[in-house]
């Protein structure tokens, strides 16, 4: 860290607060908040239609957008500094409250995912999200780089610690997305290409591993994958039905509010997990370019920031949370188009519920903090 | 750990993860343009054959199934009808708690356990999204109830449906039979396709045998339909074609008459028109109400009827096998007369029993001290036992084989109903194939006199009957007299099929018809006791051996239990000059055919004869000695 005489809000005496724009003062970013609210529009566009035209839950989904933009720019006052110190306990107490979460539902006698704290409920696996890329930025940052073996090894450790409470829940596409964001710190901070080979073997190695660890449920998801039409009414008919939706959507769609498959409720999960499927049978190829389009300018933005990041910690952290919305992305569309199995991924900031939507504009105010935070150096 | 940071490389590091964001970067666009590459895969590549798979999911074709046939009798009196029902109907999916549910609509409508199980039953069959009935046929009061409290209850709802009846219920159980939801074997005999959207399917009686006609033809919708399968819009629209409607030869008053005429004797009795082969009524006693097999039976009900001694559901005159004993004795002595064995004049002694040459065992006549002399004329008209042991003999079992064979004893008698029996028309070769023995003299000694192996079911008894009164011609039994299209009018007869029997001379006929007379309107008849003042009958009593005496016991009827003794036959036809009624009636455990037999018949053929229907004289059988 520098060490300059600067006070702890990081603001250069050299611009006062008085002299920039509301934007700044916010500690706000405004090429990545442009594209957090294009997309969240286009998403509740797309939403009235895949909720069968129904304004209530569109109503709904606006006032969770707005909360979870408000805990971003909430977020985005905080110091990186700060976060960097909360690192550890925030992964401790999320990995403590995985186990009860755990123990509980061994109590309650079924998968549970959430405590019950009385006025609300809260999902661990939220706060481990957030917390685990946070915690091996922190590790690694304090060290030198590239990680060293013995680095890489606390590392893994420290990842697959709350991933394998998560899948035990279980909730597979929550465990992948910690784990990803994860190795995506161990990936940034110059794990050598050999170890990134070396443990993709054993991953690998490691899958007949998860498969025993694997639900029935999980199983029959990844069978149905390996073959739809094996099942075509029971968990094949997710991926056949969406891939009638996007296929019949065609170059340019069907037209907002004119798809069959969804209007008609073919498609299963329509608002929630398959709303990619509802966006191409509306849109068509047209619409979902244009979507993703949105989802690499944001991406690229994250990825920016995180370069323009003073320290590693910043650094590593606003890469892996940029990393980790891409993994959302791809995961999701992956299953909808019937590329990669059923998981439970939700569209980024698109799919209709509000937990992972806090979690991802959470991080999106980290993301805005580190940017907004810096010092400006003389070059 | 301090030390450490004081020899981290800031500028190396940061060039490190700019090297490895740029990396991510590529990276993430690369796999984007994959997903967009798998999507113009499916949008553009495949786009017309997912375009097919969303048009074959929103278009369904909802089957639009027919009305069913009515069935009349003779008088266009309805048999059976499509009564429209309101039935109480659940959709599982929208209901919610369904037990809950079901608590709560108790306290609105009756709910009977019978119900909850049909349902139950009912639920298993089918997809959570259909409607299933769960109270049948609910008063205009409960329905009334219901609607009032409609908000209630989401997923439940009045249906009105066309449910079948059957107004005179028990007295035609075994002609009209009864229409029921179609099981699993049910599909295996129809075009699964043309029953689309039926529910029901004819079970058993002409609902069964007749179940193409009257069924009709289904008709289809073309329609827009959402996952759940509602429909949204109609496309198209094929209408169906109703089933066609039956008339019957039988005459429903004609067969209260018959059904009542027995009392509390079971039985069978059948009566044919010898012009047309029609059959004009047709008993089975005891029957049974068809109504509840509609909508299901409840197991209770059913395991009842199925366990009574009596056996309801049984249709005696179809299926019921009997020795026919002294009935067959016209055509043994036809048979006698046509093959040549002996003349109209010849004549046999009866002492009181018959032996087999060489052969000790003596088959006794009913009458002990014998008949003495007798030709074929009066060994009918007295039912002489030993004239018909020796004839049988004399003619040998393979000649009289083919020669009852005829008059389609041992076959069927290719009525227009399923399930007939063949009976018994014993030969040397059904024996063989049947026991594995070689075949007595003996046996066909006892044939004569319808005993032994001989069996034969009430409608061949009457179809052969009717075929003497004709004078030869062995017509099929018929139930339904004309199809009737109920839109046009237009009218289609069903033909019976006539199976000539050859007639080597016809005196041989006019004798044995007038042997037939001679049984009831001679002095010495065995049915004289049922004489007409208004017209002439022709007939023939029989009894059929039960419970086998052992030679030369005493038979005591009062000692024997009643279900072990003998049943009492009586086939007839009037009038003699020009038969238009030919009857056979068995009445099971009725001791002598004259005595309690002959007296329905001739009840059955006052009523057809002389308009003689109602039915509350005291003239059953029952009462009768």
């Amino acid at each position: 860290m520098s060490l300059g005489p600067r006070s702890p809000s990081g603001l250069p005496p050299s611009e006062p607060a008085r002299h920039r724009g509301l934007l700044a003062r916010l500690h706000l970013d405004l090429p990545l908040l442009t594209g957090l609210l294009l997309l969240s529009g286009f998403g509740l566009v797309v939403l009235y239609s895949a909720s069968g035209q129904d304004m209530q839950q569109v109503e709904r989904q606006l006032l969770r957008h707005a909360l979870a933009f408000g805990v971003m720019i909430i977020l985005a006052q905080i110091h990186p500094q700060t976060f960097r110190r909360w690192s550890p306990w925030l992964y401790l107490a999320g990995t403590l409250m995985l186990v009860l979460v755990l123990v509980s539902g061994v109590i309650g006698k079924g998968a549970q995912r959430w405590l019950d704290l009385g006025f609300m409920r809260f999902q661990p696996s939220e706060l481990v999200k957030l917390a685990t890329p946070m915690m091996i930025a922190w590790y690694l940052s304090g060290r030198s780089l590239p990680p060293s073996w013995k680095m890489l090894l606390v590392s893994l450790v420290l990842i697959f610690l709350p991933v394998l409470l998560i899948a035990k829940q279980p909730d597979l596409g929550t465990a992948i997305l910690v784990a990803s964001s994860g190795l995506f710190v161990l990936f940034l901070a110059g794990m050598s290409w050999r170890l990134i080979g070396g443990l993709a073997i054993a991953l690998a190695a490691a899958a007949p591993l998860l498969w025993h660890f694997m639900r029935d449920y999980q199983r029959k998801r990844v069978l149905t994958f390996m073959n739809p039409e094996s099942d075509p009414l029971g968990s094949g008919y997710h991926i056949i039905q969406s891939k009638i939706a996007i296929g019949s959507g065609g170059i340019y769609g069907k037209g907002w509010l004119n798809g069959t498959q969804s209007q008609l409720e073919f498609l299963p999960e329509r608002h929630t997990d398959f709303i990619f499927a509802v966006l191409g049978e509306e849109f068509g190829l047209v619409g979902i370019s244009l979507l993703l389009l949105l989802y690499t300018f944001i991406i690229l933005r994250g990825l920016y920031i995180a370069s323009q990041a003073q320290d590693s910690f910043s650094r590593l952290l606003a890469g892996a949370l940029t990393l980790v919305f891409f993994v959302y992305l791809f995961v999701n569309t992956g299953m909808v188009s019937g590329l990669l199995p059923v998981v439970g991924v939700p569209l980024p900031l698109v799919s209709y519920g509000g937990t992972s939507l806090v979690t991802l504009m959470a991080g999106f105010g980290i993301l805005m903090s580190i940017h907004t935070h810096r010092k400006l150096l003389p070059q | 750990m301090n030390s450490n940071f004081e020899f981290k490389n800031y500028r190396r590091e940061s060039r490190l993860f700019s090297s490895r964001a740029v990396i991510a970067g590529l990276a993430v666009v690369l796999a984007l343009l994959g997903t967009l590459g798998r999507m113009v895969y499916l949008q553009v590549n495949q786009h017309e054959h997912f375009t097919t798979l969303a048009q074959d999911n929103r278009v369904k074709l909802i089957p639009l199934p027919p009305t069913r046939g009515l069935i009349y009798d003779r008088n266009d009196r309805l048999l059976a009808l499509n009564r429209p029902a309101f039935n109480l109907e659940i959709v599982p999916e929208k209901a919610g708690d369904i037990q809950a549910v079901l608590k709560r609509l108790g306290r609105l409508v009756e709910l009977k356990p019978t119900d909850i199980e049909r349902f139950e039953k009912a639920r298993r069959q089918h997809r959570r999204f259909e409607s299933i009935p769960i109270k049948l046929d609910i008063s205009n009061q409960e329905a009334a109830l219901f609607a009032v409290n409609q908000h209630q209850f989401p997923g439940i709802s009045i249906r009105a449906r066309l449910t079948r009846t059957y107004p005179l219920g028990y007295a035609l159980s075994h002609v009209v039979g009864y229409v029921g939801r179609i099981s699993l074997e049910d599909l295996k005999r129809i075009d699964t396709s043309n029953y689309a959207g039926t529910t029901y399917i004819g079970k058993t009686g002409v609902e069964r045998s007749y179940e193409e006609t009257l069924h009709g033809l289904v008709g289809f919708q073309q329609v827009e339909v959402n996952a759940l399968g509602k429909t949204v819009r109609v496309l198209k629209e094929t209408p169906p074609q109703p089933g066609k409607s039956l008339r019957l030869h039988l005459d429903s008053r004609l067969q209260k008459v018959a059904l009542e005429a027995f009392g509390d004797f079971n039985g069978a009795a059948v009566a044919i028109d010898p012009g047309t082969g029609g059959v004009l009524a047709l008993v089975s006693k005891p029957g049974y109400d068809p109504n509840p097999f509609v909508e299901g039976i409840s197991s209770k009900d059913y395991t009842a009827l199925r366990s009574d001694p009596d056996k309801p559901l049984f249709n005696r005159a179809l299926k019921g096998t009997y020795p026919p004993g002294s009935t067959v004795k016209p055509f043994m002595g036809l048979a006698g007369l046509e093959l040549g064995t002996i003349t109209r004049d010849s004549k046999k002694y009866c002492p009181g029993f018959f032996q087999l040459p060489s052969h000790d065992h003596k088959y006794r006549d009913w009458k002990r001290g014998g008949h003495g002399k007798m030709d074929v004329d009066q060994a009918i008209t007295q039912s002489c036992d030993v004239f018909f042991y020796s004839l049988a003999h004399e003619i040998g079992i393979d000649k009289l084989k083919n020669y009852l064979r005829q008059f389609h004893f041992g076959e069927k008698t290719g009525v227009d109903l399923v399930g007939e029996q063949r009976g018994i028309r014993p030969s040397r070769e059904w024996k063989r194939k049947r026991y594995k023995q070689v075949w007595f003299p003996g046996e066909t000694v006892i044939m004569g006199i319808g005993q032994g192996y001989f069996q034969a079911t009430p409608l061949q008894l009457a179809a052969a009957t009717a075929a003497i009164a004709n004078g030869g011609h062995y017509l099929e039994p018929r139930l339904v007299a004309e199809l009737l299209d109920e839109n046009s009018g237009t009218r289609s007869a069903v033909e019976s099929v006539d199976h000539p029997i050859p007639m080597h001379n016809e005196q041989n006929w006019n004798k044995v018809r007038e042997a037939m007379t001679h049984v009831v309107e001679g002095h010495r008849g065995t049915a004289r006791r049922i004489r007409s003042e208004d017209y002439r009958i022709a007939g023939k009593t029989g009894t059929a051996q039960v419970f086998t005496v052992a030679q030369d016991a005493e038979y005591n009827e009062e000692e024997v239990a009643h279900h072990t003794r003998d049943h009492a036959l009586f086939i007839a036809y009037a009038p003699v000059e020009y038969p238009r009624i030919a009857v056979a009636v068995i009445v099971e455990n009725g001791g002598h055919g004259g005595s309690v037999a002959a007296p329905i018949a001739k009840r059955i053929m006052d009523a057809w004869l002389l308009g003689k229907y109602e039915t509350d004289q005291p003239q059953a059988a029952g009462t009768a000695p």
